[in-house]
């Protein structure tokens, strides 16, 4: 048996599974404090289906913790950033771009020093061992306890990064945390630099995060290892997430896909979660979301960490109608919908109204609408029936037809076909959806580089990536033999000699857990 | 009339050069943010009109060559900005006395901002396109004869060298070997014209046009109105197509980013051939607009450019033509940057449909 727990901002979700069949499922309000939360689920999970500690190989963790930290501003470590590149990138040095709010609160001192590579890996200027040894007399003179380091090029040779990490190491001592740019973000300096900062800013609080964790399941006499989700949906081990808290940011939405992929049986769909006041639709292929593509930012921060592409549309439950051309949102009357709304007695036309007045949800007092013209209330639901299909065909990737599960209070505005994709699958057992998300027990390794690709080596190149995604992928813990190749990209860089080009790989392989226990 | 380019300006500048980049020029974001931290540095730009220059100025063109890939990695600095202005106005004996740029599209409308404010010397409210083009030489001055050479190039080391060459191809390819040999991302000076050549060769009031089109984009989506229409207006161009990109391929050869897009619409399909630019909209096998005529795809309702590199499967686009430079449609002129020259065997089509007048 294993348990998934989800923590996002409003409600902690729990399940205890065997295998891919869940036993239990609670529902609690996410507690201020992680450890209390962490007991309430896992006390309620035993009142649901009794066990023993020793029954348990694994526990999986989703959390929002993290991400709220860094939007709050709160708990984050002063930290400094150091960048090896001079004497290229003057103009824009670390941080460049910040909010000032956030650069105060991580009392954020930025350096550049010399280093880094250019595009076919030859030096752009040796390092400078004393120069760095002073960049970190400095930092420890200020305080700093966490340092986010980053090399021009690291993507294409890390070696710099690794060296000056030891030599600020030798003055900052073992208990300042350094975090390299090349092991979190790819090419793309600023994005990854900013995403290393921010994974630096966070070190403190993770070990924090990880000890609350670890000793309230410890408390409950649980003795297997623990797992933190990842954005990609894949986990990480405690260890890892004490030196890359960064990569949990996302797992919220992460886990709720693939908890509804999950529920309806389903590998590869389009999962459409409507609330109150957006439809978020993100795409699931082979269980794992499809990730962006662009920047993404993060609490005002630019940063290239790969994130699930979701693409949020202005329809929900709570989406005001407009009564002469039947179109539904952007506006929405959000929590307030049972006053609002008209079947709750209020005196705004919402998209649930028009769901009851059409006999797709019952809800309030029907009575209430019984009034509408059942030609607009079709023409209404056929428009939003019409712009949800047209939001799941933006982003699925190609004309192949693709399931469609709908999920969230918000669903009852859909019909049960889809134009251009057919039946619309609704999980059962999806209010702990994202515990179920969470507890889905595989890990991954992902390589993200540019190689110079010599004329005719091509497929030796590429060979030599995918053999080096998987040992990743059994290094984080992976059964080898379940280890698969699941995402393949090969980009050329415009403009560059010499076939410079750009691959991903990234294998996922089911967790061993006999191994691991 | 002269105008001050503030910090605040630079969204728009770089917003409205994506648009005239006409799908190429790289991610402008970079940049956007140099010009904006020279512009705090150094303070606002003083921004000149052509009919202000005075005979006896001595203007010359920034620009960056290499890839914009590099160029998110390996950061400029502004010392390589500057250095090749002031190594060419040393090189010619006269101090420089004013900075334009070759493009108004992508990157190489910011850089010469973060120039001019460095320098502190005026930016022309003008460039050498009117658009954006991939090679050193396709720019009107050329027309006029004058060459790019002697041109500065420099790299963040410090590195700098000013070519004397015999013609342009020369520049081209020896600039170019430089530039890999200096990692790809260089900044080049050149096109050394006094105010009279300027004032004919160049584009005029380009640059306060870039700025309209990236306020008039984000004015329009704050009045709830539409921004592709405000972008048409302001380019005197035309909507010609929308529909959903339901196929692009692409092939890196000759170092650009050649491929094909196909956008289907409810009037049918349409095929767009770029080289990081688009170059050519056909239609059942009808050639509807070509280069040196702009072709601009803007996402469908935000109307944000969408460059070619970002185009993917799904994505709700509208497609505007519009008019590039009267110029450009001379013989010389379209044997220089017309379809022909990029491999494609048609004659060049206007924005507005008709045949380039034979002549």
């Amino acid at each position: 048996m294993h348990i998934g727990i989800d923590v996002g901002g409003t409600n902690t979700d729990a399940v205890l599974m065997d295998g891919r069949q869940t036993l239990a499922g609670v529902k609690n309000a996410t507690t201020p404090d992680v450890t209390s939360g962490i007991v309430q689920a896992i006390e309620g999970l035993r009142t649901g289906h009794s066990f023993d500690g020793s029954d348990i190989s694994a526990v999986m963790i989703g959390t929002t913790h993290f991400i709220n930290a860094l939007v709050q501003a709160k708990r984050l470590a002063p930290t400094a950033a150091l960048r090896l590149g001079l004497p290229a990138t003057k103009a824009l040095p670390p941080l460049v771009d910040w909010p000032e709010t956030l650069t105060t609160a991580i009392s954020a001192r930025s350096y550049l020093a010399h280093g880094g590579y250019e595009f076919d890996g030859r030096p752009i200027s040796p390092l400078d061992a004393d120069e760095l040894r002073g960049i970190a007399a400095d930092m420890a003179a200020n305080g700093v306890r966490s340092v986010a380091i980053s090399s021009v090029f690291s993507p294409v040779n890390h070696d710099l990064e690794t060296t000056a990490a030891g030599i600020v190491a030798e003055i900052l001592g073992p208990d300042v945390a350094i975090s390299l740019s090349h092991e979190i973000g790819r090419i793309g300096l600023l994005e990854r630099e900013n995403a290393t900062i921010i994974n630096a800013a966070l070190r403190e609080l993770a070990s924090e995060i990880v000890d609350g964790l670890t000793s309230a399941v410890r408390a409950q006499g649980i003795t297997a290892p623990i797992f933190l989700s990842q954005n990609d949906g894949t986990l990480m081990d405690e260890d890892y997430v004490r030196l890359y808290p960064v990569a949990t940011f996302a797992s919220g939405p992460t886990n709720s896909m693939r908890g509804a992929a999950l529920t309806s049986g389903l590998e590869t769909c389009a999962v459409v979660d409507i609330g109150g006041t957006t439809a978020d639709i993100g795409l699931l292929v082979n269980g794992f979301p499809r990730e962006t593509a662009n920047e993404v930012k993060v609490a005002g921060v630019r940063t290239n960490f790969r994130m699930p592409d979701v693409l949020s549309i202005g329809i929900g439950g709570g989406s005001v109608v407009d009564l002469d051309t039947g179109e539904v949102g952007p506006e929405s009357v959000g929590y307030r919908l049972t006053t609002e709304a008209l079947v709750f007695g209020g005196s705004t036309l919402t998209a649930t109204d028009i769901a009851v007045a059409a006999g797709r949800a019952d809800v309030g007092d029907p009575t209430r609408v019984a009034h509408l013209d059942p030609v607009f209330v079709t023409r209404v639901l056929d428009r939003i029936a019409e712009r949800v299909a047209e939001a799941v065909d933006r982003m699925r990737t190609s004309p192949e037809p693709i399931p469609v599960v709908a999920v969230g209070g918000g669903s009852i505005l859909l019909p049960d076909e889809l134009p251009l994709f057919g039946a619309v699958h609704r999980p059962e057992n999806y209010a702990v959806a994202n515990a179920i998300g969470a507890s889905i027990a595989q890990v991954g390794g992902e390589i993200d580089k540019v190689y110079a690709v010599r004329p005719g080596g091509r497929d030796e190149t590429v060979a030599g990536v995918r053999a080096e995604a998987v040992d990743k992928a059994i290094a984080a813990g992976a059964t080898p033999g379940s280890v698969s190749i699941v995402d393949f990209d090969e980009v050329p860089i415009p403009y560059l000699p010499g076939n410079a080009t750009r691959i991903r790989v990234k294998a996922v392989g089911d967790l061993d857990m006999a191994v691991s226990s | 009339m002269s105008w001050i380019l503030t910090a605040d300006a630079i969204d728009g500048l770089a917003r409205g050069a994506a648009v005239l980049g006409t799908g190429g020029g790289g991610d402008p974001y970079i940049g956007a943010l140099l010009a904006r931290r020279a512009v705090d540095t150094h303070g606002p730009v003083t921004v000149i009109g052509l009919d202000e220059l005075p005979d006896d100025a001595l203007v010359l063109t920034v620009a960056m060559m290499g890839a914009p890939t590099v160029m998110v990695e390996k950061l400029p600095s502004l010392d390589e900005v500057v250095a090749p202005v002031r190594a060419l106005g040393a090189s010619l004996g006269r101090a420089v006395t004013h900075v334009a740029c070759a493009e108004i599209g992508g990157v190489n409308s910011t850089i010469p901002v973060a120039a001019a404010a460095a320098l502190g010397l005026p930016l022309l409210d003008a460039d050498g396109m009117g658009r954006a083009f991939p090679e050193l030489q396709m720019v009107l001055p050329t027309l006029y004869d004058v060459t790019a050479s002697p041109l500065a190039f420099g790299d963040e080391k410090g590195n700098v060298g000013v070519l004397n060459t015999v013609d342009n191809h020369w520049t081209e390819r020896i600039a170019r070997v430089a530039c890999v040999e200096m990692g790809c991302s260089i900044m080049i000076s050149g096109f050394p014209m006094d105010g009279n050549i300027a004032r004919v060769a160049l584009v005029d009031g380009s640059l306060s046009h870039c700025v309209a089109i990236g306020a008039g984009l984000v004015e329009a989506r704050a009045e709830k109105t539409d921004p592709v229409a405000r972008v048409v207006e302001i380019l005197r161009g035309r909507e010609f197509f929308a529909g959903k990109v339901v196929d692009v391929e692409r092939a890196t050869t000759t170092g650009f980013a050649r491929g094909r897009a196909t956008i289907d619409g409810t009037d049918g399909s349409l095929t767009l051939s770029f080289q990081n630019e688009h170059l050519m909209a056909e239609s059942d096998g009808e050639v509807l607009v070509t280069t040196p005529d702009l072709i601009i795809v803007l996402d469908h309702e935000s109307g944000e450019p969408i460059t070619t590199e970002g185009l993917r499967y799904g994505q709700r686009v509208r497609v505007v033509a519009a008019p590039s430079d009267p110029r450009w449609h001379a013989p010389e002129a379209l044997a220089m940057v017309g379809p022909g020259y990029f491999g494609y065997e048609t004659a060049s089509r206007r924005f507005d449909g008709t045949r380039e007048p034979v002549l």
